[in-house]
């Protein structure tokens, strides 16, 4: 059976094409605004990678902030649960998940099994997601991909004040007025992150192994931020940023579709009644 | 295929009356030659409703939370104390609701804004505090204004020290009364009064006593709309009457017939702090997995009063008929409501530390046969919020799945409905392993 995982982020779209558990094909490309349009595209790409058609694909389940716009889904399910499936099939020995992408960071803890026990989601601060690291690389002038290679060059740490990733950026521009390397800020940077992000996951506390995902996973500067943040190793599977559309094919294949429920409500009495 | 039976209350439509008729005597209370005051929820009504002649009372929360179920008019209210009075928007939402109602000398429920003739209040948070000291500012600062200190320890450590402690200030609150409204405080109707109160808060807790029932006879968002009088004046003689005589008995024979408040019951929650009301609706989501929110620490003790038996469980405080006492004259009158108020009111958990708050959320569980917690990270009341993600700790302590979601009582630029439902989505459909049940 082919099926196919669609997970659309904040900032990404990422496919995965698989048959039997094995990808054929995989994908991924900045959403845009128009995320619908972006998803029918970039899935037709994969679909000719892949040397397929549509009618060739059985199942398509989509996942993420997004997912509801994959309007040729055939069932949309909660990013935590495609991540978990992702991951429990790469690393069965993860107990601890660390999503980190655009938007969002969670942590998220699974059973031997792969079903979501607790998770946490840093869901309204910047500071703790990608979109943190990409403003920082915009104010020291540093293509993104370079914030993780000049990080690792740093031997010192310089704490970061700031909480906010808008105030953050003022106290960057303050360090390169004060001839601070770029090297220490990119460290300082990631290291301000890894303090949010450990601070979520231990709401839903730390079990190892700890798997990382997720596009800021591929900031091999960050990861070592947050290893030493959380004083344990911290394991990143090949493509760290496709494993929520991995997640989303295995529940494809496994027929967890999810149901598209609709936020219908029964209403008994109408609400102006009686509150405090 | 429903399982159980369900049907509505047959007391709802009192309910509503009475509320309406409260907030319209309010409104009208002038035109009568009666006198209004502006009051926290919590406690003491029973005293300036014991002056003589007609007297109405405007309690702060209530009110800022009817604001809050309105969400555009809860946004007007809120920009209003923001941008034209100038509060800063992490204070307390119902605060910012009513100070803004004032502001723009609008009656959430009709017309201009009713002024109080004084104001009665006792300082049970930091907001409570400032209320109304910022609303007489707000009003021309002429409003007479006594308050009282009522902060004097959690329930296991109250002695009567602590209780005459605050029955002084209120004889000392009596004088002021007569002083500044010229009319003559009634003994008589102040016993009458502590008994209404009484039954109130009593007949509330053993309302609450009855959702322990499997299937529940109440939900949350239902219980919402009953225990709000109590909010508004336990000394209210229709009130008490309701509580006792109509609701009770209802959900008694509910209990006794098997009646469901949600027909597909499958998975009973405690919920914590004030939920979002402008976004009640979520309990009616949550109904579509057959979930049903049964118990809440803030449901069962802002208006209900609770003690702990033998056993150390949580059953209602005893009404003054059960404990045999004839109320003597004002002193017992007042002595009466301030040690239940004091250590009755479980709902002062929170403000003496996480112990506390975590017991009594513990036992609610725990009675109330919980299979999962559904916490609301409120930011719109910093007292009730105190401690939660420790409650979270010791409700999955106790194997209960817990989900937090991140909200505002009464402020909807801080709720996030689309995303709530995603979490509501994941926490049920991955960890609690439901499935949508039929309607």
């Amino acid at each position: 059976m082919i099926v196919a995982g669609i997970d659309v982020g904040g900032k990404n779209v990422h496919i995965v094409i698989a048959r039997n558990g094995d990808i054929m094909a995989k994908a991924g490309a900045p959403s845009g605004i128009n995320k619908a349009e972006a998803v029918e595209q970039l899935y037709d790409e994969t679909l000719k990678k892949a040397g397929l058609k549509r009618e060739d694909v059985s199942q398509v389940v989509a996942t993420g902030s997004s997912g509801q716009r994959v309007a040729f889904a055939g069932g949309v399910i909660p990013d935590a649960a495609a991540d978990a499936r992702g991951v429990i099939r790469l690393i069965p020995s993860a107990r601890t998940i660390i999503d980190v992408g655009a938007e969002e960071g969670r942590a998220i803890k699974i059973s031997p099994e792969g079903k979501v026990l607790d998770f946490a989601i840093n869901e309204k601060c910047a500071a703790g997601t990608g979109t943190f690291v990409d403003t920082m690389a915009r104010a020291l002038e540093i293509p993104i991909e370079e914030m993780s290679k000049i990080s690792l060059q740093s031997t010192k740490s310089i704490p970061m004040n700031a909480q906010c990733a808008i105030f953050g950026e003022s106290e960057v521009v303050s360090l390169i007025h004060q001839k601070t390397s770029r090297q220490d800020i990119a460290r300082a940077v990631h290291d301000a992150i890894a303090g949010r992000v450990g601070s979520v996951a231990r709401i839903v506390g730390i079990e190892n192994d700890i798997v990382m995902i997720g596009g800021v996973a591929r900031n091999d500067g960050f990861v070592e931020s947050l290893k030493r943040e959380l004083e344990m190793d911290i394991r990143v599977p090949e493509n760290p940023d496709f494993v929520g559309a991995l997640g989303a094919a295995a529940a494809a294949a496994a027929g967890i579709t999810g149901e598209k429920v609709e936020a219908r409500v029964v209403e008994k009495e109408t609400i102006e009644e009686g509150t405090t | 295929m429903a399982k159980y039976k369900t049907k509505g209350l047959d007391c709802w439509q009192r309910a509503k009356e009475l509320r309406a008729k409260y907030y319209k005597d309010y409104a009208e209370a002038h035109d009568r030659g009666a006198l209004r005051w502006e009051g926290g929820a919590w406690m003491f009504d029973a005293v300036p409703q014991s002056l003589e002649g007609e007297i109405h009372v405007l309690t702060e929360e209530p009110y800022g939370a009817a604001v809050g179920a309105d969400p555009k008019l809860q946004v007007r209210y809120q920009e209003a104390a923001e941008g034209k009075w100038g509060c800063a928007r992490d204070l307390c939402a119902y605060l910012r609701n009513y100070w803004g109602s004032i502001v723009l000398n609008e009656y959430a429920f009709g017309g201009e804004w009713p002024k109080a003739d004084f104001i009665f209040q006792n300082h049970i948070c930091c907001s409570h505090a400032k209320w109304l000291q910022v609303a007489d500012e707000i009003e021309g600062g002429d409003v007479p204004f006594f308050c009282f200190d009522v902060g004097v320890g959690a329930y296991d450590k109250i002695e009567d020290r602590q209780i005459r402690y605050v029955v002084d200030q209120i004889h000392d609150g009596i004088e002021f009364l007569e002083k500044h409204t010229g009319r003559k405080f009634s003994d008589e109707k102040l016993i009458q009064n502590v008994h209404n109160t009484y039954d109130s808060a009593c007949y509330w807790a053993k309302t609450c006593e009855l959702n322990m029932a499997v299937p529940a006879p109440l939900d949350e968002k239902t219980m919402f709309s009953l225990y709000v009088l109590g909010c508004l004046e336990k000394s209210n003689p229709d009130f008490a009457h309701f509580y006792k005589y109509e609701l009770y008995p209802e959900v008694q024979d509910r209990v006794a017939n098997q009646i469901a408040a949600v027909a597909n019951e499958q998975c009973r929650v405690i919920t914590d702090t004030q939920p979002p009301w402008g976004f009640l609706r979520v309990y009616r989501y949550l109904e579509q997995y057959g979930i049903i929110a049964v118990a809440n620490l803030y449901t069962n003790s802002l208006i209900g009063w609770w003690t702990h038996d033998d056993k150390g469980d949580l059953v209602p405080w005893p009404t003054l008929a059960e404990q045999g006492i004839t109320i003597k004259d004002r002193d017992h009158a007042l002595w009466l409501l301030a040690e239940a108020e004091l250590k009755g009111k479980s709902q002062w958990a929170q403000f003496y530390g996480a112990k506390y708050k975590n017991h009594f959320v513990t036992k609610i569980a725990k009675q109330w046969k919980c299979d999962a917690a559904i916490i609301h990270l409120n930011r719109g009341c910093e007292g009730t919020a105190q401690h939660q993600m420790e409650t979270k700790i010791a409700l999955q302590n106790m194997g209960l799945p817990v989900l937090t979601f991140e909200g505002n009582m009464a402020d909807e630029r801080e709720f996030d409905e689309t995303r709530t439902y995603r979490l509501i989505d994941l926490f049920v459909r991955e960890t609690l392993g439901l499935q949508k049940v039929a309607d």
